[in-house]
């Protein structure tokens, strides 16, 4: 079993050194097939993503935190911010691609992604902070 | 392993553009991304293809760029075509159902298949 902690301020340039981290700890315990490696790999950059966006939108400037945990099960890792807590259901539903109307939007497919590429995804907000799990089984 | 930053190649293609993309497209670079395809399309294209089979990794803000630039060249009657074969970006677009909004060619040579003239990108 490995752990691996990451600590990062809130900027948009260090999203790449998280994915970097986390393909360098999965290399090093392959317990995934590539392709969900590769699926968990967006899954974490787009929550981590999310996480800084809480922290740039309301002038948060402590770390955000993500955590890898590799076992015998499976992947999980924790990201957790220190915004004013991110709610999905919030979120508001795209049109249909069919629309017309659908182009209009260009932002809000990460959450989508997020609960479609990994096994669990469970987002908590709180009034302190989000925290999000996203795991992969083996 | 290092960050790979986006490169973007543009060729012209008689009325058409080509545009070549590399590296990672996330929410750092994906302005960059924006910023090219603003510059190609303000040159009244009749399509842009925009060639992503060079790309490492792009997320849902890359894919909202996508999304942009299709609505910028339908605003002006023009197309756009997307280049992909790697089967991980073709899952993503199926996933989220952005496969029927654009349209999707295996490669560059079929994307430009039925487009006029122009010396090959």
């Amino acid at each position: 079993m490995s752990n691996f902690e990451i600590e990062i301020e809130p900027k948009f340039d260090h999203l790449a050194m998280v994915r970097s981290v986390l393909s360098h700890a999965l290399a090093a315990e392959p317990v995934l097939k590539q392709e969900r490696m590769q699926d968990l790999r967006l899954a974490v950059s787009e929550a981590t993503t999310n996480a800084i966006e809480a922290h740039r939108d309301n002038d948060v400037e402590d770390s955000v935190k993500i955590s890898i945990s590799i076992d015998d099960v499976g992947v999980s890792v924790v990201i957790v911010d220190r915004g004013p807590g991110f709610d999905p259901g919030q979120l508001k539903p795209h049109p249909p691609v069919t629309d017309p109307e659908r182009l209009e939007y260009e932002r809000g497919l990460g959450v989508t992604l997020m609960r479609r590429l990994t096994d669990e995804c469970l987002i908590d907000p709180t009034p302190t902070g989000t925290t999000v799990t996203l795991r992969m089984l083996r | 392993m290092p960050v790979i930053e986006p490169t973007f190649e543009v060729a012209r293609y008689g009325a058409w553009a080509v545009m070549r993309v590399s590296g990672e497209i996330d929410m750092a670079t994906a302005p960059k991304l924006r910023q090219h395809v603003q510059n190609v399309t303000a040159r009244g294209l009749d399509g842009l293809v925009l060639d992503l089979d060079r790309v490492d990794f792009i997320d849902s803000t890359g894919l909202g760029v996508m999304v942009g630039a299709a609505k910028r060249m339908r605003m002006s009657d023009g197309a756009l075509r997307i280049v992909c074969s790697q089967r991980h970006l073709i899952e993503l677009f199926e996933l989220t159902r952005l496969n029927e909004v654009f349209d999707l060619f295996e490669t560059l040579d079929d994307a430009l298949a039925d487009v006029p003239s122009g010396e090959a990108p």
